[in-house]
């Protein structure tokens, strides 16, 4: 008994460890899920004379990735968009956060361009917008144009297998807006 | 001379304070700026306030802070504007909602915990005493005497 309380305050306390060490903090729940995708609209990265607004994100399930050239978790990322983008399942748009025009032109004529179209948002406005604190970010929007999931950091093989692709199929499901 | 010292003096005051100068065209809203950029985290630099990080999107976030204040909005409008693209974690000082209730009430049952530990402690205790009360006078004098035996 006279060993057993402790025992048992400190089985608890390694739970709680436990748990604390499996939490990752740069995960912060967005408040943007079930909402609408926030009003802009972006001159294109490729071509100033086009526009990307939200507007273009209605109609069909798709993905929203913020990107930047001087990103270097999204040099680790874009391997993998380039392979998704093949596979056709879905539009990747993208959204060059705070970056050079050169500097994000340079970067998808030297590692390939993944993205139906990206807009190009210099200041970082639309991405406060957004609620982006740190790129690589990705948002999944459903065919209203409402976001239904954020991805914080790198997509991986393994979080597009186990959360991505399975909402993203779910959502495909769903009735398209009348 | 004096000039100089006065100079070295506005100048280091400056350097402590937020990383750019802000001009205020009133003293109140300079007053409700610095308080909400030291309210306010940084979401780059978690365990610092948007006042002290340097990070890029910090110092976005306090020109978006200033732009609103300056507009002549309240400090509730500035808080609103970065909860609803960021969500609670921005706040310091955040508000208290089922999420938060373990944040706000966990210390109080801790302290509870505390007490009532406190409590069985000196329950204990004190029962302890009354055993060596409830001795017999044969049992006290030998106590007494085992005790004088310790000291000589």
């Amino acid at each position: 008994m006279r060993f057993l309380i402790p025992l048992i305050l400190f089985i608890v306390m390694v739970a709680f460890l436990a748990v604390g060490l499996k939490l990752d903090p740069r995960e912060v729940p967005s408040p943007f899920i079930g909402k609408p995708a926030p009003a802009f609209n972006l001159p294109q990265l490729s071509d100033f004379g086009k526009s990307l607004s939200n507007m273009d994100l209605q109609g069909q399930v798709s993905l929203l990735n913020v990107w930047a050239s001087w990103c270097v978790s999204c040099k680790q990322e874009h391997p993998f968009l380039m392979k998704l983008a093949k596979q056709n399942i879905l539009p990747i748009y993208g959204l060059d956060y705070k970056d050079e025009r050169e500097a994000g032109l340079g970067w998808l004529k030297h590692f390939g361009n993944p993205y139906t179209a990206s807009g190009f948002d210099g200041d970082g406005k639309v991405g406060i917008e957004w609620g982006v604190y740190g790129v690589p970010e990705t948002f999944v929007i459903d065919k209203k144009g409402v976001i239904r999931h954020k991805h914080t950091g790198p997509i991986t093989e393994d979080s597009w297998q186990q959360t991505l692709l399975p909402l993203i199929i779910q959502l495909q499901k769903e009735g398209s807006p009348s | 001379m004096k000039y100089w010292l006065m100079l070295f003096c506005v100048t280091f005051s400056f350097s402590v304070q937020a990383i750019e100068i802000r001009q205020f065209d009133d003293p109140a809203k300079q007053q409700a700026y610095e308080n909400l950029v030291q309210e306010l985290r940084c979401l780059v630099c978690q365990n610092q306030s948007l006042a002290d990080s340097d990070a890029d999107l910090a110092k976005d976030l306090r020109t978006e802070v200033y732009n609103i204040i300056q507009s002549g909005k309240s400090e509730q409008d500035a808080v609103k504007f970065l909860v609803d693209r960021y969500g609670d974690f921005v706040l310091y000082n955040p508000p208290l909602k089922s999420t938060t209730s373990l944040l706000w009430l966990g210390p109080f049952g801790l302290l509870l915990v505390g007490l009532v530990c406190l409590g069985l402690l000196a329950k204990n205790r004190n029962a302890g005493r009354k055993m060596e009360s409830a001795l017999t006078e044969e049992e006290s004098r030998r106590l007494q005497a085992l005790k004088n035996k310790l000291k000589g």
